[in-house]
């Protein structure tokens, strides 16, 4: 379970996070909706402890994520698969390493059959060839990057997933491949995720429950069809201009 | 003028405190690197490789430099010392310059452009696009897997460069030295290298090659590190890794030779 209490954050002068409290339950996956730069992004990296932040607490399995040692966080992130905006892939790696580098478990690392193996079951699971193992990262696609992305921080068969804008920038096949694997591993392999997305169609696919973080505040949460009948004036705005930008690239469904 | 003065104060707070973070962000840097010495197994195949190719890659302008640095020092000792000064003094003029200043100092400002510059972009652009934070997230640390494996080369590979330097370009004022209108003969230039060496000038360009090859690898690692602002911060970063590293090189010269040869 993933417990976020009265989290504050601010770089400079501007507040990114004024007091965010949140609860993601064991198998459930949680969707942060919100607009550009309220935090959405600063929230996931402080799950992990990439970001520090100045007041409150993240607990993660009943461990305050700030208070853990070297060795202690290097375990937790273990069981933690981060998915990043734009892949972010070691470009002096081919895909292979990347895809071996999400192995946590030393042993798996090692054995290079293993690895193989699983990269190329990684790979499928993200609707690439195995074949792709070869290449560089910079003779991908932006969309194949994030796939492979997806592939390495799978690898390890964490425990929760975090997608940092999983589907932008992906064409509409492809972010429903992407959509049905958030959904496949939630089922199949009990995988607790939360998805930050501006895709909010994606999001009442995909998620158990939908939150909206505004203002450094989660001012909603809930489950889809509670969600889209909310009357919080945020949710509403949010909700009305998304479906006026979906009605005006004629994606509306 | 309160106005001004207390724009000037504010100013100078924040030069100091902006001074101040970044030596705790070293201190941290290091204190990461010190910490993933452990980790020997991930650090140790990397620094090799990272070794070849500083070496392999940085040989052609090492010789380059200091063949000419040697030719140059013995056409000038040449042409400076006539009349009653005896020629073989080319011979130690040749040498001592160049294996107490101008091999260690001149590799050394070559590799901080070289070495440093590609360290500094190298991990900015890794930083910028995430790939620092990628590495951290799986729980491996970018301390053994980047930092230490760039430092431990550098200490190893520039210290090795400057002897060959200094061999090259001996090597280089001697051929230029004897076979110019300079007309010193092969004992004179012998006998003038000897004249007046200590075992200790040796030592002592090694030494420099060490300290040189610290403040480059650990500068431009501190500021590929800790850059930030996409692509503008990845060039103001290795500007930085250059501009510093070249200063510090200048510096550790000078306090060298105030500690070690006249202290």
């Amino acid at each position: 379970m993933i417990e976020i209490r009265n989290v504050y954050k601010r770089f400079g002068s501007q507040v990114i996070l004024d007091g965010v409290t949140l609860t993601v339950q064991e198998g459930e996956t949680l969707a942060l909706l919100g607009p550009s730069g309220t935090g959405k992004s600063v929230l996931l990296k402080s799950i992990i402890g990439l970001i520090r932040p100045e007041r409150g607490e993240i607990v993660v399995d009943g461990q305050i994520v700030s208070r853990l040692k070297r060795q202690e966080l290097a375990r937790l992130r273990a069981k933690i698969g981060y998915v990043f905006q734009n892949g972010a892939l070691f470009d002096s790696m081919d895909v292979f390493e990347n895809i071996r580098l999400g192995l946590t478990n030393e042993k798996e690392f090692k054995d290079l059959d293993y690895a193989r193996k699983r990269a190329a079951e990684c790979l499928r699971l993200v609707n690439l060839n195995p074949d792709t193992m070869k290449k560089m990262p910079a003779e991908l696609s932006g969309g194949m990057r994030k796939r492979v992305g997806i592939a390495r921080a799978i690898a390890g068969k964490p425990k929760y997933v975090l997608y940092d804008e999983p589907t932008s920038g992906l064409d509409p096949v492809n972010a429903d491949i992407i959509d049905a694997l958030v959904k496949r591993l939630e089922g199949e392999l009990g995988v607790t995720s939360i998805t930050v997305t501006h895709d909010v169609r994606g999001a009442f696919r995909t998620a158990d429950r939908i939150a909206l973080l505004t203002h450094g505040k989660i001012v909603a949460i809930g489950p889809p069809e509670e969600f889209r009948e909310s009357q919080v004036p945020e949710v509403k705005e949010f909700l009305e201009r998304d479906f006026e930008t979906a009605s005006l690239n004629g994606t509306d469904k | 003028m309160s106005t001004l003065l207390s724009r000037v104060q504010r100013q100078t707070g924040r030069f100091v405190l902006d001074g101040l973070a970044s030596v705790g962000r070293f201190a941290d840097l290091l204190v990461e690197m010190a910490r993933g010495l452990v980790e020997w197994r991930v650090w140790l195949p990397r620094t090799f490789d990272e070794a070849w190719s500083i070496g392999v890659g940085s040989l052609f302008i090492v010789v380059l430099i200091s063949s000419f640095t040697g030719a140059v020092t013995a056409l000038q000792a040449g042409y400076q010392f006539t009349g009653n000064v005896p020629v073989y003094v080319v011979g130690s003029l040749v040498t001592e310059s160049v294996v107490l200043e101008l091999g260690p100092v001149l590799v050394g400002l070559i590799l901080a452009g070289r070495i440093g510059a590609r360290y500094a972009a190298e991990l900015g652009t890794m930083r910028v696009t995430e790939q620092i934070d990628a590495l951290e997230s799986l729980g491996r640390s970018p301390a053994s897997y980047l930092l230490l494996p760039r430092v431990l080369a550098c200490l190893l590979m520039i210290p090795m460069l400057v002897i060959f330097a200094d061999v090259i370009a001996v090597g280089a004022g001697w051929f230029i030295a004897s076979n110019s209108s300079i007309g010193i003969s092969n004992e004179d230039f012998t006998y003038g290298s000897r004249a007046y060496w200590h075992a200790f000038d040796g030592w002592y360009s090694v030494i420099k090659g060490f300290f040189f090859a610290a403040a480059i690898s650990l500068i431009s690692c501190y500021r590929g590190f800790t850059t930030r602002q996409g692509a503008e911060g990845v060039g103001r970063s290795t500007t930085g890794a250059v501009v510093t590293s070249s200063v510090l090189i200048l510096l550790l010269d000078t306090l060298l030779a105030k500690l070690l040869l006249v202290s």
